[in-house]
């Protein structure tokens, strides 16, 4: 049986699909046989992402309405022969998605698949909610900014509703915090809301906090999932993540400013 | 940052004020947000049949509804006016 995990985060452009293909690489890379599903239905993005968009034949809506089998529709990574892909359709609208198709869908890729990761759009419609209906685990994606942390506990309240472990009375989805585009200079400052207060706020367990980093467009623009770049900051606390996740002990990083005297004196980076 | 902006703090900081915000919200929004959807519709008919034998304002009345746990529990509250001849 595989694990099923949503990311989510309510709001648009907080990171939802570079974490989707960073945690999916993460997890093939370690040694798990992992998909990547993206549920953004008409504006799919994930396929860019991982720089796979050229490979696109067949989608998961072909797969759900039965015009292609999923080992057709599934794109295998070109950086790791674990990790496999499944593009949302860009030409249907979001009402193509059926619960049934979605279930049938999960179900089959349980059978081969360690991890499967559900990449949600934006907002609570129907694929954010048929990403979220299957889940055992959610990351919830969130930026140390106030609509994004509302939104985030917005999500949580249809998490812990709106699910199928919530209506079979079973254990509940399992919550990480993952704080993105995180700026220590700016929590110093008293410019941005700190771990601790969005924390304290959403009172969720922190999976890890992703700094704002220049490697993340790096990463797309080149169609590379940025965990990849093992140099980069934003690459290293997402290994920091998976790892969490597999249940390793890695301490916290990327929290507090690092930038000494003459690094603030001078400005930069 | 420059060599400026490290002699000037600002007074308030944003951040303290966006927290403040968002817990009052967020604490705001979770209670409506767990209630029923026949919460609000329950309330006014309730007001509409009190208000056929007792003079209430519209205001004199709440329905709260509580999760705690496996239990639900919804309070009414009604607050009849003190003087007597408003009453029927």
């Amino acid at each position: 049986m595989a694990r099923i995990i949503v990311v989510t985060s309510g709001k648009g452009g907080v990171g939802k699909t570079t974490t989707s293909a960073a945690i999916a690489m993460g997890l093939a890379k370690k040694g798990h046989k992992t998909a990547v599903i993206d549920f953004d239905v008409g504006l799919r993005n994930l396929d860019l992402i991982m720089g796979c968009e050229r490979r696109v034949v067949y989608d998961f809506i072909n797969v759900i309405n039965g015009e292609a089998s999923l080992n057709q529709a599934l794109i295998k990574d070109k950086n790791c022969n674990l990790l496999y892909i499944l593009a949302a359709s860009q030409t249907r609208d979001k009402d193509a998605l059926s619960q049934e198709g979605v279930g049938k869908v999960l179900d089959d890729l349980s059978k081969d698949f360690k991890y499967i990761i559900c990449d949600s759009p934006a907002g609570i419609e129907r694929g954010a909610h048929l990403a979220m209906y299957f889940a055992d685990d959610a990351f919830v994606v969130t930026n140390p900014e106030v609509s994004s942390v509302r939104d985030s506990d917005r999500m949580l309240g249809i998490l812990s509703s709106k699910s199928r472990r919530a209506e079979q009375n079973k254990e509940p989805i399992k919550e990480y915090l993952l704080l993105t585009r995180y700026s220590p200079e700016r929590v110093k400052l008293g410019e941005m809301l700190s771990v601790d207060d969005v924390q304290e706020i959403l009172s969720l367990h922190l999976l890890g906090v992703i700094p704002e980093s220049k490697s993340v467009l790096n990463a797309s623009n080149s169609g590379i999932p940025v965990i990849l770049d093992e140099k980069s900051d934003a690459g290293q606390a997402y290994a920091d993540i998976v790892a969490r996740y597999l249940g390793e002990n890695k301490p916290h990083r990327f929290i507090d400013d690092k930038k000494g005297f003459f690094g603030k004196l001078f400005g930069g980076k | 940052m420059s060599l400026l902006d490290y002699f000037k703090t600002s007074k308030t900081s944003s951040a303290s004020l966006a927290k403040e915000r968002l817990q009052i919200l967020v604490a705001h929004e979770r209670v409506s947000n767990n209630q029923p959807m026949y919460l609000p519709q329950l309330q006014k008919e309730l007001l509409d049949v009190i208000q056929k034998y007792v003079h209430v304002d519209k205001d004199a009345i709440s329905v709260k509804f509580e999760q705690d746990g496996n239990q639900e529990t919804l309070e009414l509250n009604i607050m009849l006016p003190d003087d007597t001849t408003k009453r029927f």
